[in-house]
């Protein structure tokens, strides 16, 4: 297998790598780089638990090549608190017990992410289109839609250590 | 006593507090089984699966592969000729002699790389004599049929477990109370009908992954995404010759499970593997297709069911056959025939009752336990029989069900008396919530809309014995560590079994870590996180290991300040007596003790809680009426109500909304509780919309996401109100009861009950596609 030498942003670091022609970008950030917070749910571009962003567009990494990645930026779930700092969609996510598994999560924020970036307001409808084609199968999506919305609705950070009240 | 700290959470019981396992899961760092790292000396293993559903194997020739460089070694079922099974033992590591499903393993396959493995596996030579196969589980019940198992009576079997050999019949439960004959005739209505449900697939987002480590010094390891790391110990060591105490199993984060990831499928395959390559770690992950077909699937069911009630509405008898397609191995599906035999009538008090309830052998993936156990699968018919007797005799739906409805103090079907719960006041709530008796006009002339709805019962089905234990741990600063062998499979068990061992030592919630993962060379035992058992049976075990700690704490306190432990107690992490007034931090004396006068010597040491839970009162039930003292250790109950609106032109049903209640007994943490009702609610209605397909070879056709959909985010429905009852289950700590499986059991049902509201059409069978519905209305119209 011939291999291509690529550099790349994930991130915002910088990375030169070598990369065999078959290798898809997922193997690349899980198995060169260690970022396993992207996760494998079906290599088959069909459940989003992949989900990363290549030039703030989201993209199931199970289904591009490394070497398409070639000079281009990668944000990666790891990529949304480098400092340990949760950003406030990941603060709402937790706030809305918008977590369950936590399998499909890292796919689920990269997606609504890119969907807040280019449109900070999104309707449900809108947010609910963002999301299809990505599955979970724990939380009804419900709560994923609300700790969206609550984003979308403040436009500020949101406060992580706010407890949702019993119902 | 001491002030309340700030930012910090005391009494948690009953507070819905954040889940412990958010941060990790939101940034990317939980680790799951496909996380883990294992260095350059991890080899990977591929499954060769059986393109036939029943066949003879003649020949396997694994010489080409083992001339492939990289191939590290070939096992077959030859090298492993003990059975592993839960309650029946039967199912071989890898096929010997005979295949019995599409996609059985029947040799694995090592490489260094996962493609060398791929491409070995594509080299191994299998001849086979093809056989005929059993699929629909009537059929394979008749003394006819092509047996799949001749050995049946030679395998060994739990003692409530009754295979019956020489034929496909691998559990048959009988339920015989009152005369059902006699009963008939006071009928003044009486339904019956069949039903049928199709395989269904779990579909966690996670699949499978599993790597076995077999050292030469016969330690033996299995890292996996895992409901039962117990029960895999227990299965592997009895099948592998394995001491007990040599083999470990490690279990990270499980990325989903239904139930999926219980008892055991793939996971021994890896162990099996790692013996021929000894020293290093064998790593077997499913593909998305091998997750359908080659772990677990919902057993497929064929229930013939009749009911009669009385004139006044009273249910008066019931019999009903239930054959559940159990795939070609059984792994927990006995005991769902079983349980769907016990808990027959559904919730519901009926005085004369014949069951039967049967796991049917068929060539088919291996049928096994999902959400709900056997319930979401014969509710759907009881369900629909209830309404259209209410409808007979004339009787609101809702009515009908509160009159009929299992209540506490019941002599239920199995003679046993119904612990407390208050069914009605879940029919109550969904009813209110769903505008129950208002009729609203649907959005466009060609649609229809409905409401429906459907009440649910569930035991957890068990040996009467299953386990749990919990260890509670001081550190110096008085944080806490919780040591369980439960899991949290997202239904938030850690961060519920947190709450608990908080409020019983009288420390800040915050206080408490979870020793995660689960390892049973670590961590205590449990049997398995199934039945929504973990909340009862684990919180148990953790307000024992609590309350055994602060017991300790109290002891030396009291000794210190000269008081008796009674008049002392613990809050916010601080002993207080109620007597003199005095105060004491737990930090540093829950592990360095207190000194005496003077410091004339010291007086306790590091704080250790040790605490257990078995249920010790279920009873044996007569093999022959199904009848006993006690049965299950207790149902949760709960109702659904569904409107819905349906497209007469294309079939389509859009779910409007769904209202659900449960008697949890005790909310421990109410939005958690929520979010489990909400998320039960959607994977409910997916599961009506879901069924595998098998060609008439037994091939799976659709196991893909694309071919076998479950709900998007484009699909839930409109609103979800969730709500629930806290009648207090007696042995439930503070009074609590599990509701994550019963959260799907009557959606189904209800969603239909809603779809005759609408069209005056009965469903059957599932799947509901908009196909079947579309062709219902035209065939009822045509027939106008």
């Amino acid at each position: 297998m011939a291999t291509h030498s690529i550099t790349l942003t994930v991130n915002g670091a910088q990375e030169r790598l070598d990369v065999p022609s078959n290798m898809t970008l997922l193997q690349l950030l899980r198995e060169q780089l260690g970022l396993t917070g992207t996760k494998n749910g079906c290599e088959a571009g069909e459940c989003g638990a992949c989900t990363v962003l290549v030039g703030g567009e989201p993209v199931n990494s199970c289904m591009m090549l490394a070497v398409e990645a070639d000079g281009q930026e990668i944000l990666t779930v790891e990529g949304l608190a480098p400092e340990g700092q949760l950003s406030p969609l990941q603060a709402a996510f937790v706030k809305h017990n918008a977590v369950q598994c936590g399998y499909c999560t890292p796919g689920m924020l990269m997606t609504a992410h890119a969907l807040l970036q280019r449109n900070p307001h999104p309707s449900e409808q809108e947010i609910k289109e963002a999301l299809v084609g990505n599955l979970c199968r724990c939380t009804g999506y419900v709560r994923i839609i609300d700790a969206i919305e609550d984003v979308a609705g403040q436009g500020t950070e949101a406060q992580s250590s706010e407890v949702r009240g019993g119902e | 006593m001491a002030a309340s700290k700030s930012g910090l959470t005391s009494e948690p019981v009953g507070k819905s507090v954040p889940r412990v396992d958010a941060w990790e899961k939101v940034t990317g760092s939980a680790v799951y089984a496909d996380d883990m790292q294992f260095g350059p000396g991890l080899y990977y293993g591929r499954l060769v699966r059986s393109p036939h559903a029943h066949a003879l194997i003649r020949s396997i020739d694994a010489s080409k592969a083992l001339a492939l460089p990289g191939v590290k070694a070939v096992v077959t079922g030859q090298d492993f000729p003990k059975n592993i099974g839960l309650y029946l033992v039967d199912r071989p590591i890898f096929a010997r002699d005979r295949v019995r499903y599409v996609g059985e393993p029947v040799a694995g396959v090592v490489a260094r790389s996962e493609e060398m493995a791929e491409e070995a596996a594509q080299l191994v030579e299998v001849e086979y004599e093809v056989l005929t196969a059993v699929f629909d589980p009537v059929q394979g019940a008749q003394p006819d049929a092509p047996l799949l198992h001749p050995d049946l009576g030679d395998y060994q079997v739990a003692n409530f477990i009754f295979p019956q050999p020489g034929s496909n019949v691998s559990e048959h439960f009988k339920l015989r109370r009152g005369d059902v004959e006699t009963a008939w005739s006071q009928c003044a209505a009486i339904v019956q009908q069949r039903f049928r449900l199709p395989q269904i697939q779990h579909v966690p987002i996670e699949p499978h992954v599993a790597v076995g480590l077999w050292e030469a010094s016969g330690q033996v390891t299995l890292w996996t995404c895992s409901q039962s790391p117990f029960a895999q110990r227990d299965l592997m060591a009895l099948s592998l010759d394995i001491p007990h105490g040599n083999l470990r199993v490690v279990s990270p984060y499980v990325g989903g499970g239904f139930g999926g990831k219980a008892g055991i499928s793939m996971e021994v395959c890896a162990v099996a593997m790692a013996r021929a390559v000894k020293g290093h770690p064998v790593k077997l992950r499913m593909t998305r297709e091998e997750e359908f077909i080659g772990t677990t699937v919902r057993q497929s069911l064929v229930a013939d069911t009749k009911i009669g009630c009385d004139a006044g509405g009273n249910l008066l008898a019931m019999e009903t056959s239930y054959y559940f397609g159990g795939g070609a191995y059984t792994d927990y599906g006995v005991n769902i025939a079983r349980a769907a035999g016990y808990s027959c009538t559904g919730p519901y008090y009926i005085p004369n009752v014949k069951g039967d309830s049967y796991c049917v052998y068929t060539n088919q993936p291996i049928g096994s336990a999902m959400r709900g156990f056997g319930m979401p699968e014969i509710h759907w018919g009881i369900e629909q029989i209830m309404d259209q007797l209410a409808e007979q005799i004339g009787m609101d739906r809702a009515e009908f069900r509160r009159r009929n409805c299992v209540k506490s103090g019941d002599k239920i079907l199995t003679g046993m008396e119904m612990p407390p719960i208050d069914l009605v006041a879940c029919i109550d709530q969904v009813t209110d919530a769903i505008g129950w008796g208002e009729v609203e006009a649907p959005s466009a002339p060609h649609k229809k809309r409905g409401k429906g709805l459907a009440i649910m019962w569930k035991a957890p089905a068990m040996p009467p014995n299953p386990g749990s234990a919990a260890i509670v741990r001081f550190n110096e600063d008085a944080t806490v560590n919780v040591s369980i062998g439960a899991q949290d499979l997202g239904q938030g068990a850690f961060t519920v079994l947190a709450q608990m061992a908080a409020e019983a030592l009288g420390v800040p919630f915050e206080w408490v870590r979870v020793s995660v993962p689960v390892d049973t060379k670590y961590s205590p035992y449990e049997w398995q996180t199934v039945a929504s058992r973990i909340t009862w049976s684990t919180g148990n075990a953790v307000r024992a290991a609590a309350l055994d700690a602060r017991r300790q704490i109290l002891e030396v306190v009291a000794d210190h300040w000269s008081e008796t432990p009674e008049d002392l107690d613990i809050k916010d992490g601080t002993v207080f007596s109620y007597r003199s007034e005095e105060e004491l931090p737990l930090q540093g004396m829950v592990i360095y003790g207190l000194p005496n006068e003077n410091f004339e010597g010291w007086k306790g040491g590091p704080i250790v809680g040790e605490g257990k839970f078995m249920p010790t009162y279920v009873t044996n039930l007569d093999a022959e009426t199904g009848q006993g003292t006690r049965a299950v250790v207790h149902y949760t109950v709960g109702a659904q109500a569904i409107e819905l609106e349906v497209d007469t032109e294309t079939g389509e049903i859009e779910v409007l909304a769904i209202a659900s209640s449960y008697d949890v007994g005790k909310a421990i943490n109410p939005d958690l509780i929520m979010t489990q009702i909400e998320g039960g609610a959607v994977h409910g209605m997916s599961s009506a919309y879901e069924g595998l397909k098998f060609d008439e070879k037994g091939r799976p056709l659709n196991p893909n996401l694309v071919d076998y959909r479950i709900a998007t985010a484009m699909d839930i429905p409109g609103e979800i109100h969730g709500s629930f009852v806290e009648t207090p289950l007696e042995d439930g700590p503070w009074g609590a009861r599990g509701v994550g499986e019963h959260v799907m059991v009557p959606t189904a049902p209800a969603m239909a009950n809603a779809l005759y509201d609408a069209l005056g059409i009965r469903f059957h069978d599932l799947p509901l596609s908009a196909e079947t519905v579309y062709l219902a209305v035209q065939e009822a119209q045509g027939a106008e």
